[in-house]
């Protein structure tokens, strides 16, 4: 059984928790006394139906407001895959919440109201699924059971979203004519709407292919942790435990230690109490070296000759995630894979409309769920790639020194 | 266990171990004072494994602490000193029963042990100067937990504030704190109870022998199965009887229901979670029934 990771977007009502009640309703993944107190609820607030929506909303005032705040996570399993859901609130005010929701997706889900169309907030989200580099985009086009099941409405939206696409960079494009409420095309096929020939919704999340969207090509292994046991019986082990972030690292490998560029070979990779031959994305291992060089936390393995060159300058796109506005000259806490450091803000080259992909150059500062392209100088060199070939090397969180709180994130365009 | 990959395939309990073991690794390189909260549950069993892994061949280099209600189950505690000895880590005991002779926290005779545990626990927090505390909190567990951060930043009264999360994004961790504050760490956010079973069965480790089905007396209050014990008598009209059962849940023994069980092997255990209907909390601890939102109001106090 293997694992996908998938996020969901939806303006306020377009029947996102709905259709997560749904999955989890229809996969069995929601237990009766989680139906029974959400059956009581809905009958006290005097709904004509079962809310599905209050089996997600966790927080008190959530249910008050009968909003969904922050990302909450969700899962369920079939007998092929298992599933963790970002379910991630659609209102304007909490675009941060999409960016964290999409920064672990494997597949970004879009909802849209069939009754309402595209909606300025449909395109922002499916831009920021695009931006945040999500391999694989749906557009389920919701509530068909209200515009009489009609095929013109749905391609009149197919169409509409195809086109804007497009400009943007979905490497994969799914939409399906859905109805949350009824479980029309959402786990079984819909009688409704015999014109549409492609999957289920939960067909398509158990078989999309989300093998060959990781890199196996770089091998990029940023140092977490330095083992050394200081016990008789492992007296000279040293190990280098990191989680492998590109590529394949194999016993006898030649590696590079940056920034130092000491080289050295792969004398084991260690699994536990196990030796394996070679270790991939997304393993966690602990990797010993025949040399005696000097490796420590921040530091990466990589190939001899194929390496990222450190580097001070950084060119990155950046959402702003706090309401105090990030301006040019600002220092900044960075970290970056295993590696912290600071950051100055030498410029802030444009801020990025996510509803008309309109580039302003005449922006002095981002603000609150603001998206730009920024440039940084670090205090340390990063060993990092652009973001569009490595998720994990290619992205880094800024933190406010003085608050401690995470104020923006970011993805790596190029360095030099 | 992960052997030779063709494919270069993780399952998704590999892909689950290999996240909880960057997180553990994370925090020990970043915390000055990491702890982990041990309660000898199923959930805390699996957190000691995955620190094993994450630091082998070393030692787990931070101490467990566990809170000690006074009405532990003794299975639970024989299976906790099974585990401290075999991994050489230190045990830190906060007892509920001398904080409440010390004045930490006050026992009005109304209040549950799972509720002073709450003081309990801050208190020895406080007292270790611990900045870091790993805690087997899973988000499938209960709406509240399902919004929590894997990093979750408590303020200095150790109050959780929902409303006020840092985002978390990718696997790129925020632990910047100010004097007096700590961090939550949940390594396991992401397992489900499920996971946790063919985890533990996979990896062949020991968990306290209450879970597996044994005779046992008990008897029925709010429609939940109560161990007979000096601690919790049976009141009147409640009639204490032998029955075949298991407990799906650990914790203070006065709340702690167990389920008519005949399952006596891991195998056995995951056919019945798996086509269990009623939520391991909501069917067997009396403390999360209270009101919908028990536990959200539990952990805004400091609640594991």
């Amino acid at each position: 059984m293997d694992l996908l990771r998938f996020a969901t977007a939806g303006s306020v009502d377009d029947g996102k928790s709905t259709l997560i009640g749904r999955l989890l309703l229809d996969s069995k993944a929601i237990f009766e006394d989680q139906l029974e107190a959400v059956e009581a609820t809905s009958e006290a607030k005097g709904y004509d139906y079962t809310d599905l929506a209050l089996l997600t909303d966790g927080l008190r005032s959530e249910r008050e407001q009968g909003i969904t705040i922050d990302v909450a996570y969700r899962y369920f399993a079939t007998p092929t895959r298992k599933f963790i859901i970002a379910d991630t609130p659609g209102h304007v005010q909490y675009t941060r919440n999409m960016v964290t929701g999409a920064s672990t997706a494997d597949l970004g889900l879009v909802l849209v109201d069939a009754r309402q169309g595209l909606t300025e907030q449909s395109r922002r989200h499916a831009v920021i699924i695009s931006l945040l580099r999500v391999p694989h985009l749906v557009l389920a086009v919701n509530k068909m059971d209200l515009v009489e099941f009609d095929q013109a409405v749905f391609d009149k939206i197919h169409a509409e979203f195809t086109q804007f696409a497009t400009k943007l960079n979905i490497p994969d494009l799914e939409v399906i004519p859905i109805s949350a409420l009824q479980g029309d095309n959402v786990v079984t096929r819909s009688e409704n709407m015999p014109w549409y020939q492609g999957p289920t919704l939960m067909h398509h999340l158990e078989h999309v292919h989300v093998a060959s969207d990781r890199d196996l090509i770089d091998a990029r292994f940023p140092v977490q942790y330095v083992v050394r046991p200081k016990s008789d019986e492992f007296h000279d082990y040293r190990g280098y435990g990191g989680q492998i972030a590109g590529g394949v690292l194999k016993k006898g490998d030649e590696v590079v230690v940056l920034p130092s560029g000491m080289t050295s070979t792969i004398e084991g990779i260690d699994l536990f109490d196990q030796e394996i031959d070679q270790a991939f994305p997304p393993m966690s291992v602990t990797v010993r070296l025949a040399d005696d060089v000097d490796v420590s936390r921040g530091d990466m393995i990589a190939r001899v000759k194929n390496a990222p060159t450190p580097s001070q300058d950084i060119d990155a796109m950046i959402c702003w995630m706090t309401s105090e506005p990030l301006r040019p000259k600002q220092k900044l806490a960075i970290k970056h894979t295993t590696r912290t450091g600071r950051a100055l803000v030498k410029d802030i080259q444009y801020r990025l409309d996510v509803n008309t992909l309109h580039r302003d150059q005449e922006t002095k500062e981002l603000g609150l769920n603001e998206i730009g392209r920024i440039q940084l100088r670090t205090t340390v060199p990063l060993l990092c790639d652009p973001y569009s070939k490595n998720r994990t090397t290619g992205s880094f969180i800024l933190i406010d020194e003085a608050t401690g709180v995470t104020v923006g994130a970011g993805m790596i365009n190029s360095s030099s | 266990m992960t052997q030779t990959h063709v494919d270069y395939q993780l399952s998704q309990l590999d892909q689950l171990e290999a996240e909880s073991i960057h997180i553990f690794r994370e925090v020990a390189a970043e915390f000055e004072r990491p702890v982990l909260m041990f309660s000898g549950g199923k959930d805390s069993i699996v957190m000691m494994r995955l620190a094993e892994k994450a630091f082998y061949p070393a030692k787990i280099p931070f101490p467990v602490l566990q809170v000690d209600t006074g009405y532990d189950f003794p299975e639970v505690l024989a299976t906790r000193d099974n585990w401290v000895n075999r991994l050489g880590v230190r045990l830190i005991v906060a007892s509920v029963e001398e904080a409440i002779k010390n004045g930490v926290v006050v026992d009005d005779g109304k209040t549950s042990r799972n509720r002073l545990q709450i003081g309990t626990l801050l208190n020895a927090l406080e007292e270790g100067s611990f900045t870091a505390a790993f805690g087997g909190g899973r988000r499938d567990e209960e709406k509240a937990r399902a919004k929590e951060r894997v990093y979750s930043h408590r303020d200095e009264f150790g109050q959780w504030d929902p409303k006020n999360q840092r985002p978390e994004l990718w696997s790129l961790y925020n632990g910047r704190l100010h004097e007096g504050e700590h961090m939550r760490i949940f390594p396991i956010s992401n397992w489900t109870e499920l996971d946790i079973w063919h985890y533990i069965g996979r990896e062949g480790i020991e968990i306290p022998s209450i879970y597996f089905s044994h005779q046992r007396r008990v008897f029925e209050r709010d429609g939940m199965l109560l161990t007979e014990s000096e601690f919790n008598p049976c009141r009147p009209g409640e009639e204490a009887r032998e029955r075949t059962v298991r407990f799906r849940t650990v914790g203070d023994l006065t709340l702690t229901g167990c389920v008519e069980s005949t399952a006596s092997t891991i195998d056995e255990i995951i056919d019945e979670v798996a086509i269990a209907r009623v939520t391991e909390r909501g069917a067997t601890r009396g403390d999360d029934r209270f009101s919908e939102a028990a536990m959200e109001d539990r952990k805004k106090e400091g609640y594991f």
